[in-house]
């Protein structure tokens, strides 16, 4: 009797065991070949995508030892707040140091903060954090009419398939992303001076009214995507309500 | 041994306690049926949906507002029902919220309390499975979000979220950009050419690609090309939408040898008189065809592969990186005289060339090639069984769905319906070994690999970018039943497709300029360029002369520009005479206005209201000196560009005379608008500036 269940118990645990075994297998984690001191990003840091949606440019970065000379082989792993999916979230650089991957970005509208880790050949860890932005509905609203009307001018950044009229103007608009002058604005304020223009606040008329031309919907969805983008972020004012 | 006793001891405790009396049995009887009754509420109460709304009172109970939204919650299963959409949505039930604009914040609010992100419909009417789907009537976690064996809608993964809004609305919307690329792609890769896609209202997505005809096409390229073109397209141009149908060597031989068999002349496409001599004559020089090629805006079209390996220029036409390798110079030649000759439906406008003109451009253009191409095709003449075999090829693999080939009739839906795509139930999916059961997997994975569904797939492989296999995938999730059963009431159609021609001289002119190309007029034709419906009323008729004599850009920061076909002396008369009268708006009078004559007082209030009050330079020149405008147009010489009474309808309205125009309306009042206008038609460039009085 106690033979037989000796016997099943034997045979359970070779078929957990080997169940385990297949699981490693078919997602082995690689093991470094060597080990780097830094890690920086190379590009794919602060995109902005719809929620849900694999960004449009790789995240990729770079493992360097002390000496800034990029290291082939380091082992990093990325890890995300929210539901941010990696394709694929582990694996070794390359021969330029590099490791890439896919990002898809969660459900929820907001900032996605990634962290990119690897280990020192002292086991000690390395965190490179980076920020990506998802946009939900009304922020992706948002996001396309500002390519529409405002990053014409609102947008320093100048390109031959949309030249950008910033620097042509005399009083300089205020990138988006200037958080430290933009989150200072109440949503009232930022709503009269697009739907009234600059002179409803006492700043120049060279920004025009849009207050006849966008919806009210379309003018939240705009600040809401602002808000956004802000660098550094933005947190409200009002009321804090969750008692902590 | 010891089992008797222990029986017979419990039948005998029965016996004395329980059935003791016909008062003990009824007593028993009932406590059993009372715990057998209880079960059911035992089990209610220890439901899922109970234990969300206990523990949502816990947490409310926590906040500063909870007096507000303890007023707003009401305990008991919440049901949103939409009779006509067939929709019964129970999920409000444990998202309790989804309306409380206070419960937004992810980092203290745990879900499924979190509000919803703000959309353009009220959750609380709409409910959440019209646009998240999954299982709207269930009332557990599990069974409301996934497939269960009664139910089999999963909840749809956030990345295709856009599709849900195209099962309403067939119109491009501001907020889906992916659903309206995925819908563009459909056309654009001509995948409704073999996949019928019908619309509710009975019409069918029509293809953007217009694929050339094969039914000539020995009189364009060899059979080389051909054979290489069918092996790799991708390789002969990196943008080409021509998918690879991964043929044998064999069988691109045989299809090649097919088409340039079955190829007949073009009738009328005779051998051109300067043609033939320019071999003998010195070679044209490169940089005088680059610079004709630039001139003639090849690149509004035409696109060419850098030596960073961008594709710089347009794609309403084929990209030209090794067009040398494909055209044969006789047919370049014909096909820049007048390519309308060979494709009468061509998107490509008929220059007028000159024949020098002609020969730089058919030079140049046969310069552009890549050694490596063809550098191993070397067919053997082909025998009659291998055309017979191309023949069939042909055929079997639907190639006439897309092209048109003399002798081979267009296939009938020739790939499965996709009409209703969307809503394919999974039993009905074959998936692959390892893939997850789900329909946006599936129809991902069959854009992505399509032939690594089986051996003997038709469906080629298409080189399509991550984004756009999503935007593709989003576009056919939206072809659910729901979106063709819609009550019509809620379905937002997209505008009509337009088939306006303008008639008698000029409209055979507007056709042969491929005007459509790049304008739309009435409904009709591309966005590459101002819409002309009433270009008649905007513009003075001896600006629209030497506009078509010598086209312009209004516009400093713009790269596009309209080509300059060449046009004699009565075709641009033929063609301004039609659009001044033809193409005016009925809403006002174009001579309404003086275009001169204003009191100077006027003038200068123009002025004020231009520089300080509007502050119009801040996207418009007006002094080159001093404006730097970059936006819109440049308004040097708008005084003798555009009629006055436009100018002040414009200023009143921008969007009602073009609508999406990014121009904003500024509300202005009669006097005002006056005055810019005045002012404005004052503008008549430095040539022909007016004296002001």
């Amino acid at each position: 009797m106690t033979k037989h269940w000796r016997t099943v118990f034997l045979v359970s645990l070779t078929f957990a065991s080997s169940g385990c075994a297949r699981d490693r297998g078919s997602a082995p984690t690689p093991q470094p070949t060597a080990f780097g001191a830094t890690l920086v990003e190379s590009s794919g840091g602060k995109q902005i995508g719809a929620t849900g949606t694999v960004l449009a440019q790789p995240v990729v970065v770079q493992v360097n030892d002390d000496k800034g000379t990029a290291v082939a082989g380091a082992l990093v792993e990325f890890s995300g707040s929210g539901n941010v999916t990696f394709d694929p979230a582990v694996g070794l650089t390359d021969s330029s140091g590099q490791f890439s991957t896919n990002v898809a970005l969660g459900s929820m509208p907001g900032r996605y903060r990634l962290t990119a880790h690897t280990a020192t050949k002292a086991r000690k860890s390395v965190d490179l954090k980076i920020e990506e932005i998802a946009l939900g509905y009304q922020q992706q609203v948002g996001f396309q009419l500002n390519q529409k009307y405002c990053s014409r001018c609102h947008d320093p950044e100048s390109t031959p398939e949309q030249v950008s009229n910033y620097d042509n103007l005399e009083v300089k608009p205020h990138p988006f992303t200037e958080g430290d002058t933009l989150n200072k604005m109440s949503a009232d304020d930022l709503t009269a001076i697009i739907s009234h223009g600059g002179p409803a606040l006492n700043r120049s008329a060279l920004m025009p009214p849009y207050g006849y031309t966008l919806s009210k919907t379309d003018i939240e969805a705009l600040i809401s995507y602002i808000r956004l983008v802000s660098d550094p972020p933005y947190h409200p004012s009002g009321t804090a309500y969750a008692k902590r | 041994m010891s089992a008797p006793p222990l029986v017979e001891r419990i039948t005998e405790w029965l016996r004395r306690n329980v059935l003791a009396s016909p008062v003990h049995r009824f007593g028993w009887a009932s406590l059993l049926l009372l715990i057998a009754l209880a079960v059911a509420p035992t089990k209610d109460f220890f439901n899922q949906w109970r234990h969300y709304q206990r523990q949502y009172k816990k947490f409310i109970s926590t906040r500063s507002d909870s007096a507000t939204l303890q007023h707003h919650f009401t305990p008991g299963i919440q049901q949103i029902w939409l009779p006509e959409l067939a929709v019964v949505d129970r999920c409000t039930t444990c998202h309790l919220a989804v309306t409380e604009k206070t419960l937004q914040d992810a980092s203290s609010v745990p879900e499924p309390f979190r509000s919803h992100p703000p959309v353009a419909h009220n959750v609380k009417d709409w409910g959440c499975v019209v646009c998240h789907r999954g299982q709207g009537p269930a009332t557990e976690v599990a069974e409301a979000h996934n497939t269960t064996r009664a139910w089999e809608e999963p909840i749809l993964p956030a990345r295709y979220l856009e599709s849900s809004c195209g099962q309403c609305h067939r119109a491009p919307l501001t907020g889906t950009p992916q659903l309206n690329l995925g819908r563009n792609l459909l056309g654009r890769y001509g995948c409704v050419h073999c996949h019928t896609i019908k619309l509710p209202d009975g019409s069918a997505v029509q293809p953007t690609d217009n694929p050339p005809s094969l039914s000539h096409i020995a009189d364009k390229t060899t059979r080389e090309w051909i054979y290489a073109w069918l092996k790799d397209p991708q390789a002969y141009a990196v943008s080409a939408t021509m998918p690879n149908y991964k043929l044998t060597d064999a069988d691109a031989r045989d299809i090649s040898a097919f088409l340039v068999a079955n190829s007949t002349p073009v009738a009328g496409d005779s051998a051109p008189a300067s043609g033939t001599g320019n071999k003998d004559q010195k070679a044209p020089d490169p940089t005088a065809g680059a610079s004709l090629y630039g001139e003639s805006f090849c690149a509004s079209c035409h696109a060419v592969q850098n030596a960073a390996g961008n594709i710089v220029g347009g794609d309403l036409g084929p990209e030209l990186t090794r067009i040398g390798n494909k055209a044969k110079p006789e047919w370049l030649r014909a096909w820049l005289r007048n390519p309308r000759i060979y494709d009468p439906e061509t998107a490509m406008p008929h220059y007028r060339f000159t024949d020098p003109q002609v020969s730089l451009l058919t030079a140049y253009l046969g310069n552009k090639t890549d050694s490596d191409l063809l550098a191993n095709v070397h067919l053997d003449a082909a025998t009659p069984e291998q055309i017979a075999h191309g023949k069939r090829l042909t055929v079997e693999y639907g190639c006439a769905a897309c092209h048109e080939i003399s002798g081979i009739r267009k296939p009938d839906n020739f790939a499965p319906e996709l009409t209703r795509i969307g809503s394919k139930p999974l039993v009905q999916i074959s998936f692959l070994p390892g893939m997850k059961h789900s329909t946006p997997d599936y129809i991902a994975a069959k854009i992505r690999q399509p032939r690594s569904f089986g051996p003997g797939l038709k469906m080629p492989q298409y080189g399509l970018a991550p984004s756009q296999i999503d935007a593709l995938t989003t576009a056919l999730l939206a072809l659910t039943d729901r979106a063709q059963d819609l009550p019509l009431v809620w379905s937002v159609p997209a505008k009509a497709p337009s088939s306006y021609q303008p008639a008698g001289k000029a409209g055979k002119l507007i056709s042969d300029l491929a005007c459509f190309s790049c304008h739309a007029i009435n409904g009709r034709g591309g966005d590459m360029a101002p819409d002309l419906s009433w270009e008649g009323t905007a513009v003075q008729r001896q600006w629209l002369q030497a506009f078509l004599k010598n086209p312009g850009t209004l516009r400093p920061a713009l790269i596009r520009r309209m080509p300059q076909f060449n046009l004699s002396e009565s075709d641009i008369n033929e063609l301004t005479d039609y659009m001044m009268t033809a193409y005016q708006t009925p809403a006002f009078d174009r001579d309404s206005m003086p275009s001169n004559a204003y009191p100077p007082a006027e003038l200068e209030q123009g002025k004020q209201l231009f520089y300080s009050k509007y502050a119009c330079q801040a996207c418009h020149i007006i002094d080159t000196k001093v404006d730097k405008g970059y936006v819109g147009p440049t308004l040097t010489q708008v005084g003798s560009r555009l009629n006055a009474a436009w100018i002040y309808h414009w200023l009143k309205n921008p969007q009602a005379l073009q609508p999406g125009t990014i121009e904003p309306n500024r509300n202005m009042d009669d006097e005002d608008a006056r005055a810019l206008t005045a002012f404005l038609m004052t503008q008549k460039g430095s040539g022909q500036r007016e004296a002001k009085k």
